[in-house]
């Protein structure tokens, strides 16, 4: 067995080997393992926490940016009815990216669902793997001579270091999805705050600079062509009403 | 034997299981090697299905360290060649 699955799990013997070669006096050995394991434990859950934390940010933020699309589309009936096809063209831009950013919040929050069971099925197992090595620790210390027991801590040993680093694996790459999502969360807070739009004339340029990477053209052509239509048929029948 | 799918549990595999597995192996590693993530992704969700089909899952306060180890098609070429260099997946040996 030459390919991946060998050289994966070489590397995982060879750091439980090299932690292993310590500690001379197995008793040593094995209070310092059962010390390791609990303050990976102890990471493991506050990655998990991490996760959730990140998770519900997300879902605030989607919050947010659903409350906003209402106000962006009010803000370009207004700006249209007022004659600011200027203006009504920004605001459904923002709209555009706006709907942008949610759909692509609600995948992350989707796949971070996903990491999160996943997480805490790995804590889960590594909690009773270390609870079984404690239970296991004693018996091996007080049943076997130095000998043996070297060799039964070994193979203990090296059953829960590839949980740990299983699990310190998995906590990783959630925590990399995480930052990811966070800087992306940070862009949309921004596009949020800076989504008051009231400020038309100052804001304008930065606004086209923030857009113009975003082709968002034949959407808002649609809607403010529809937005003309809805304005239009409002004002023929206000006509035939008079 | 025992094979441990990454993030996801061990299982015992019988002899039968471990030769496909092991030929598949071979597949994985030159899809690696030529950095053909798709094939590779293929063949590890292959390797997944067939452990999870016909393995049998360990109870999880079973302490015996697997024989081979299979990494999840989810991971990048990127995080699969960091898993496969010597640091990366193994956290650092705590200072004494």
């Amino acid at each position: 067995m030459a390919g991946l699955m060998s050289r994966t799990s070489s590397v995982v013997k060879a750091w439980i080997s090299k932690l292993l070669d310590r500690a001379e006096d197995p008793s040593v050995t094995l209070d310092y393992s059962y010390e390791k394991q609990l303050e990976m434990l102890q990471n493991v859950k506050r990655g998990v926490a991490d996760v959730v934390t990140a998770k519900k940010r997300l879902e605030l933020q989607t919050q947010k940016l659903e409350q906003e699309l209402p106000k962006l589309d009010q803000q370009a009936r207004a700006a249209l009815s007022a004659g600011r096809e200027d203006l009504a063209r920004a605001a459904l831009e923002r709209k555009t990216v706006a709907q942008a950013q949610l759909q692509g919040l609600d995948q992350q929050i989707t796949g971070l669902e996903a990491q999160q069971e996943k997480l805490l099925a790995n804590e889960k197992r590594l909690s009773a793997k270390v609870e079984s090595f404690r239970s296991q620790k004693e018996v091996i210390k007080a049943q076997y001579s130095a000998a043996e027991a070297q060799v039964r801590i070994t193979e203990a040993a090296t059953g829960i270091g590839e949980e740990m680093a299983d699990t310190g694996l998995a906590i990783q790459r959630a925590q990399d999805k995480t930052e990811q999502m966070q800087a992306r969360a940070a862009a949309v807070d921004e596009l949020v705050e800076s989504g008051a739009l009231e400020d038309w004339t100052s804001g304008e340029t930065s606004l086209d600079r923030e857009l113009a990477q975003i082709s968002t053209q034949s959407q808002v052509d649609d809607e403010l062509a529809k937005l003309k239509g809805e304005l239009a048929a409002g004002g023929a029948k206000k006509e035939l009403e008079q | 034997m025992i094979v441990r799918l990454m993030g996801e549990g061990q299982f015992q595999v019988s002899d039968d299981l471990l030769a496909q597995l092991n030929e598949l192996d071979d597949k994985a590693q030159a899809a690696a090697d030529a950095n053909d993530e798709p094939e590779l992704d293929r063949v590890l969700d292959e390797m997944w299905g067939l452990v999870q089909g016909d393995g049998e899952r360990l109870a999880d306060d079973d302490l015996h360290p697997s024989d081979v180890l299979i990494p999840p098609s989810d991971l990048s070429l990127e995080e699969t060649q960091r898993l496969f260099s010597d640091q990366g997946l193994i956290p650092d040996i705590p200072a004494a």
